[in-house]
């Protein structure tokens, strides 16, 4: 079981990510993580006529890369928590349409894979789930045009402005008990955030709007 | 730590744009688009037109432009480098008009690019008439008072 330590949920038996998928798109793939991702799409549209349908494509993929490694079917997943930017999740609601597993859709914008992590723990922790599956995923193309302008608009990128990742992660959870967790990332604790309004209004600069939570509940020093 | 402290950190922590550089290539691709206007302006001049109607053809003829500029998806990449200097003419306007358009196909005719076709220029029409409205009817009463 779980216990609570000041505000951290602490897991007793600490589930494992037994493993893991991830893909991306062309620019991604150029960055200084290509060689960790499983794969890399360099037609970011991967084939679809729209960009909401590439980004749930993106998030199918990953999380059966995920189960390949397994070597699962989806049968033997007994829960998805899954989110993305879009309204009404709609990317990861599609990605997992038609396979038959119990789903949650999650909205948290950037903490959304930790808080599908968090969720998919909770729930294997309290036993009520042998395997979770815990993804995210966004696209560049389709959350300009939710959050921010046009693509072919030609408006200016302000220097603090966010580029949004084309990927999409998956992670698929087990017990940390009866289990080999040689070698795995294990989730010992976890801590929900609390709304820190600081009152940055500018759009195009997140990481300020998002900075003073991290402080607040300790995981980064704020300097003096 | 106090909202305004933190408003002031993050201000002051924030890369700048550079200002004079984003001036000078703005002027020169502001230039060039109205010297383009210019010279399609004396060509239709030379071909017949009047001025009234040199003028208007020479603003079509900016949009049509702006607009395929904006399906090869090339217009955003003048604009990266422009600047305002792409959005102040003519052919910005056009290009607020057509991206959104092209962006929301997807949706549907009606749903998609008739709904969404405006709503980058949108607020530009609606204060650009509210305002020519305001004008007029300030000009109207200066003249009914007889100062003009």
């Amino acid at each position: 079981m779980a216990i609570l330590l000041g505000r951290s949920i602490v897991y007793e038996n600490a589930p494992m990510i037994s493993f893991w998928g991830a893909c991306v798109g062309k620019k991604e793939g150029e960055g200084p993580f290509a060689e960790k991702f499983d794969k890399v799409f360099e037609d970011t549209t991967l084939g679809k006529q729209a960009w909401e349908e590439s980004e749930s494509e993106l998030i199918k993929n990953a999380a059966e890369i995920a189960l390949a490694k397994g070597k699962w079917t989806w049968a033997d997943i007994d829960c998805i928590f899954a989110g993305d930017l879009l309204s009404q999740c709609i990317a990861s609601s599609y990605a997992f349409a038609g396979v038959g597993v119990n789903y949650c859709g999650l909205y948290g914008a950037c903490s959304t894979m930790a808080l599908a992590l968090i969720n998919a723990a909770n729930l294997i922790e309290c036993g009520a789930a042998a395997r979770t599956l815990a993804t995210t995923g966004s696209h560049f193309c389709s959350s300009e045009r939710q959050f921010r302008f046009p693509l072919e608009y030609g408006n200016q990128r302000a220097p603090t402005a966010q580029w949004t990742v084309t990927g999409a992660g998956a992670a698929i959870l087990e017990s940390g008990k009866n289990h080999n967790c040689k070698d795995k990332v294990r989730i010992r604790a976890a801590r929900f955030g609390e709304i820190t309004d600081l009152g940055v209004t500018d759009a195009n600069n997140m990481g300020a709007a998002m900075a003073p939570v991290s402080v607040r509940i300790g995981y980064i020093k704020e300097r003096k | 730590m106090k909202r305004k402290d933190y408003n002031t950190l993050v201000q002051s922590k924030a890369p700048a744009s550079k200002l004079l550089l984003n001036f000078c290539k703005a002027f020169l691709v502001g230039g060039l688009i109205c010297t383009l206007g210019q010279i399609l302006f004396e060509i239709y001049g030379k071909l017949g037109a009047d001025e009234d109607n040199a003028k208007l053809i020479t603003s079509i003829s900016l949009i049509l432009i702006s607009a395929v500029l904006t399906a090869l998806s090339l217009y955003d990449k003048i604009a990266k480098f422009g600047g305002a200097g792409t959005l102040v003419p003519i052919t910005g306007f056009a290009n607020a008009v057509v991206s959104p358009a092209l962006d929301n196909k997807p949706e549907g005719k009606i749903l998609g690019t008739g709904v969404q076709m405006f709503s980058i220029a949108g607020p530009v029409i609606v204060y650009g008439v509210l305002a020519a409205n305001l004008y007029g009817l300030i000009y109207y009463i200066l003249k009914v008072l007889k100062v003009m």
